[in-house]
């Protein structure tokens, strides 16, 4: 048998920088533990009670020692804050160039669908030192995307979207686990992450997708639900262009401005009254219920995919 | 002991565990306020709940909330003052130990207090009648089907911070029955008024939260139109 | 060896007998006792559980129990354990027996208010026993929606309601201490002359008082959602549900020192009376518990840096939960040098206090662990975080409850336990913990998560490991049931103070008389003053 692992693989960019804390945060809970431990031992045994009449005689207070040991330990804690902020704040801002993904999870699986229409269930194939970004909405209740091996974890809200990234560094098989208690076959959703050397990725990919991209499923989808004819592309219709939408900052009825980014564009799908665009009316009908959290992706990648140029992660597996 | 037994000889109203009246009203006082404030932390997770969906949909609850008639809403709130002030009429009659005084006070304040729930039982039946009751057979006119939803967030806060108020309103109403009956039998003195006393604190702390309810479910923007 | 041959003077025990007599009774004493039957049942109860539980992880298939009774018991393991036995445990049974006693008065200031606690507490156990009896809950004892409002199909109104009951008895007892401690001290107990023990206590009631009314609103909403689809924290509806998560914790973190401060409380009491000196640093031991009672409360987003909370709220509440960890070691320090020049006994109390004290650092330390952001990404949901918890609440909380059972047995019983056999189960009980335990922290490094049924084969060994040392622990916890009943028919009688204490309670006999004292104590020096107490007997070393 091997040897009893302590730590999983390191196979991201952040695995290294996590496991440094530990090594820190160890280091620090080790020296006080076994301090305090020994201290006890030692003075325990040094004035063990000899004698029933024994009344010791000791000062039982002393500022300096009280401020010394609240001031040393607070500064370590600092030290510890500053820390695990950075490495967090590394991994709360993924590059502008990352790959961008899509996760949709339900009661218990995970669906996973790549720009190229690729769609995965519990797997996802990713290549080899790229940044992926992944979008990730819930059908039902509340999910949470966890990699060990990449030392990252996101909780999956159903309601809104939430957003991981990574960048792989060692090709290789790696646990996916939810972790946010989803009911009965919680923990039986789980899956594997592939890291694939880019050549072997690329071949993957042609294996090709039935259903087309991601972004030609969404348009598929923009003429089903007749979106088209209110969104016209030339503007003439009773709705705004969606052309070049994405990324903008649009003007609203009610003087507020906000960037059309994926959370605008589901709501506008699924609660479309909530902002009304400056100049138009309320006519919008909810789709909620008539499309599912897959779809809206679809369409967000159509829209996102209209317009003079592409935008954040936009196109192909190696659009820049 | 010998200096206890005593004291606790003298008067039948001390427990005990106390060894001056002072004392045990004192305690009793300390007893209220500290239960008042448990009460400002459960009405106040309401509030926050209240406060973080007006904050999403500012424009739904200010419809819905036009929907309330804030006359009846206007008149309910003059009421409870009165009562707050027939209690305090009820406490200061009680220090000066006039039992008759006592009892009309706080009958009065019974009264206002029922005045007060059958009013609220008169505005929750409308909403009945409008189809605005929380649930199955909700629906509000004139608004989107997706708005819906959250026009109905208005009102099941509505329902349950009304609702909390009016089950503290039952509970007083209970308190000032019990506290009637106390001071029938004469057990009120100016010597011992704690209930009395600890009664009106609570009761004062109910009207408070009626006054914190009004604007914030009745006044949202009353510029409104339709 | 004196047994019960000797007649018995008068006490709060014999003075009166029948089951009236016990089920009205207005005598804290009495009431700390009926908390101690309950919260004990419960305690057997939340541990059967975790037999169960552990009996599964063995193997990482699923083939003792399926996977819905599975998530049942982890969930009905945590309901049990958190509110009807954590939580009641040491304010309910010592702190409603000692605090009154502590500061010479004869009863809390509200003895019906406190029968009254003990009867929520019980209804409330019976609606969550009813809902375990019925069929179970499933949704973790976090209840997160909208899982538990929408899409559980288990009993989650009935538990709910029991928690929402019991968490009145809170709420009441908290209430009285805090009263009692402010009016009703004996004349010269001023504030810095009271007990540690008190000092916590009160802190504990404060966050009782102030943070159980919002877990109260919050079932009552998750209730209205769950009857009547109201969508307060349905997505599909307009709600949040991370809305619910955040007033749940605004609760539940305080939650964790209202279980952890009367520990403290008591092992403050231990290690002074089994070092002969006063607690060093008294003052500021008895400000920290201030402190953490108030700094708990400003911590709870800790539970929700990848519940999609703002990158700016994590950095805060990441920054305050470092504030809250400093009043607590200087707790661990101060108990610490109160050792220097002292005369240490290792009588069971002791070794008890000693168990904290090291298990509580382990435990801490790794708070700061999960505190630090980066670090917290990878381990939140796994098995470190249970170990972590697990460490504070086990090793921490349960062994100062041990330790006070016994350092105060002979005065609740009048009997002393056998010694040596309570030395062995406290040994036991270390051992057994830590196996248990210590695994698991390694477990949730790997990326064990934790509530799963069943898990991937690389995990076994340190499973394994876990569950043998969860059945040392059972053991341990098994031999004190036996030897304390045993005691009361068969245990040396104690005298008023075997231990040489100070503290007015053992000013009084053992068992106490029904109003404690006779006459109502005058205190004239300094709490842990033991040149008052030195030529006394004492009982064991």
């Amino acid at each position: 048998m091997d040897k009893l692992p302590l730590f999983p693989e390191q196979a991201s960019t952040f695995a290294p920088g996590v496991d440094h804390l530990t090594y820190f945060l160890l280091a620090v809970a080790v020296f006080f533990t076994v301090l305090i431990f020994c201290t006890i031992f030692y003075l325990a045994i040094r004035y063990r009670r000899r004698s029933d009449k024994e009344l010791p005689h000791a000062p039982h207070g002393g500022m300096a020692l009280e401020i010394v040991w609240s001031v040393i330990p607070f500064g370590i804690t600092m030290v510890m804050f500053t820390w695990g902020a950075s490495v967090f704040f590394n991994e709360s801002r993924p590059p502008d160039n990352a790959m961008p993904l899509y996760v949709v999870a339900k009661q218990w699986m995970w669906k996973i669908e790549h720009m190229e229409g690729q769609r995965e269930i519990n797997e996802l194939h990713i290549p080899l030192g790229r940044a992926v970004r992944l979008t990730m909405a819930s059908e039902d209740v509340i999910h949470s995307f966890y990699v060990p091996a990449f030392r990252v974890k996101q909780d999956v809200v159903p309601g809104k979207y939430s957003t991981i990234w990574f960048q792989p560094t060692k090709p290789g098989k790696y646990h996916l686990f939810c972790a946010e208690f989803c009911g009965t076959r919680h923990s039986g959703m789980i899956g594997w992450i592939h890291v694939m050397e880019p050549q072997d990725y690329q071949r993957w990919l042609s294996g090709g997708a039935p259903e087309g991209t991601l972004s030609e499923s969404g348009q598929k989808l923009f003429t089903d639900l007749a979106c088209s004819n209110c969104h016209k592309a030339d503007g003439t219709g009773r709705c705004p262009s969606l052309e070049g939408l994405f990324g903008k900052t649009v003007q609203l009825a009610n003087g507020a401005k906000v960037v059309a980014d994926e959370a605008y564009i589901r709501e506008s799908i699924l609660h479309p009254a909530a902002k009304i665009v400056a100049g138009y009316q309320p006519v919008m009908p909810t789709f909620q219920g008539l499309v599912t959290e897959d779809g809206v992706l679809q369409l967000i990648e159509y829209i996102k995919s209209l317009g003079p140029k592409p935008v954040v992660g936009g196109g192909g597996a190696l659009g820049k | 002991m010998a200096n206890d037994a005593h004291a606790h000889a003298q008067s039948p109203a001390l427990r005990v565990q106390f060894d001056t009246e002072t004392q045990q009203k004192d305690a009793s006082t300390l007893g209220m306020w500290l239960f008042l404030v448990t009460e400002v932390m459960f009405f106040g997770g309401m509030f926050l709940v209240y406060t973080v969906y007006r904050h999403a949909y500012p424009g739904i609850f200010a419809i819905a909330s036009s929907s309330l008639n804030v006359y009846i809403g206007a008149a309910n709130t003059i009421v409870l003052l009165c009562s707050s002030f027939t209690m305090v009429l009820a406490v200061r009659a009680a220090q000066l130990g006039q039992r008759q005084a006592i009892i009309l006070f706080l009958i009065l304040t019974l009264v206002l207090g029922g005045v007060f729930l059958g009013v609220k039982a008169y505005e929750w039946n409308e909403k009945f009648q409008e189809h605005h009751i929380p649930g199955s057979s909700f629906h509000f006119e004139g608004m989107q089907p997706d708005e819906q939803a959250h026009a109905q967030l208005f009102f099941s806060l509505y329902f349950a911070m009304t609702g909390l108020h009016a089950l503290h309103m039952v509970i007083g109403v209970g308190v000032l029955l019990f506290l009637i009956r106390q001071a029938q039998k004469g057990k009120y003195s100016a010597e011992y008024m704690t209930p009395v006393d600890i009664g009106g604190l609570y009761w004062h702390f109910v009207d408070i939260i009626w006054i914190f309810l009004y604007p914030l479910l009745y006044l949202i923007d009353r510029h409104l139109k339709g | 060896m004196i047994t019960a041959a000797v007649p018995e003077r008068e006490n709060y025990l014999n003075y009166k007998y029948g089951i009236k007599s016990w089920l009205l009774t207005k005598d804290h004493k009495r009431i700390g006792l009926l908390y101690l039957f309950t919260v004990t049942l419960f305690f057997c109860l939340g541990g059967a559980f975790a037999t169960m539980i552990r009996i599964e992880l063995l193997t990482p298939q699923g083939n003792f129990v399926s996977s819905e009774t599975y998530n049942k018991l982890f969930t009905m393991h945590g309901v049990a354990m958190i509110f009807f036995f954590l939580i009641p445990a040491i304010p309910a049974t010592l702190g409603n027996f000692f605090l009154p006693m502590m500061i010479g008065a004869r009863d809390l200031a509200f003895p019906r208010i406190n029968l009254l606690s003990w009867y929520l507490l019980v209804i409330g156990g019976l609606f969550s026993l009813f809902a375990m009896l019925a069929g179970g809950v499933d949704t973790g004892w976090t209840f997160y929606t909208p899982y538990s409002t929408t899409y559980s199909n288990s009993w989650v109104i009935a538990t709910a309601l029991g928690i929402f009951i019991s968490g009145f008895s809170s709420i009441l007892t908290g209430l009285n201490f805090i009263v009692t401690v402010h009016r009703m001290r004996a004349p010269g107990m001023t504030w810095m002359r009271m007990p540690l023990f008190v000092w916590s206590h009160y802190a504990t009631a404060l966050i009782q008082v102030l943070g159980t009314p919002v877990i109260a609103v919050t079932i009552i909403l998750l209730f209205c959602e769950r009857v009547f689809h109201i969508g307060i924290f349905d997505p599909t509806l307009g709600g949040d549900p991370v809305l619910f998560q955040h007033m749940f914790w605004f609760y539940s973190h305080p939650a964790v020192y209202i279980m952890v401060l009367p520990a403290m409380g008591i092992v403050s009491e231990l290690v002074s009376v089994f070092s002969r000196k006063p607690i060093f640093g008294y003052q500021f031991v008895a400000y920290a518990s201030m402190a953490i009672a108030v700094l708990g409360f400003l911590v709870w987003g800790h539970h929700l840096f990848v519940a999609t909370e703002s990158v700016y709220s994590a950095l805060v509440f990441s920054f305050l939960s470092y504030f809250v960890a400093i009043p607590s070691a200087i707790k661990v320090f101060n108990w610490t040098a109160t050792l220097y020049k002292g005369s240490i006994s290792f009588a069971t109390p002791m070794l008890y206090a000693f168990g904290f004290i090291g298990l509580f650092t382990i435990g801490g330390l790794t708070g700061l662990f999960v505190a630090a952001l980066g670090f917290d990404v990878h381990v939140t949901d796994t098995y470190f975080v249970v170990a972590h918890f697990h460490y504070i609440m086990v090793g921490g909380t349960i062994m100062a409850y041990l330790g006070g059972l016994h350092y105060w047995w002979p005065k609740i019983t009048g009997r002393m336990y056998p010694e040596g056999w309570a030395k062995l189960s406290a040994l036991i009980i270390f051992l057994g913990f830590n196996l248990t335990f210590f695994p698991q922290f390694i477990l949730g490094y790997l990326g064990m998560p934790r509530r799963y049924h069943v898990y991937p084969d690389e995990f076994q060994v340190l499973h394994v490991l876990s569950t043998a040392g969860a059945s040392v622990l059972a053991v341990g916890y098994l031999m004190p049931m036996v030897y304390f009943i045993w005691s009361l028919r068969y245990g040396k009688v104690a005298s008023a103070n075997p231990w040489g204490a100070t503290g007015l309670e053992w000013q009084t006999p053992s068992p106490p008389p029904v109003h404690n004292f006779d006459v109502t104590p005058i205190v004239t020096h300094e709490a842990y003053d033991y040149s008052t107490v030195i030529g006394q007997e004492v009982e064991v070393g």
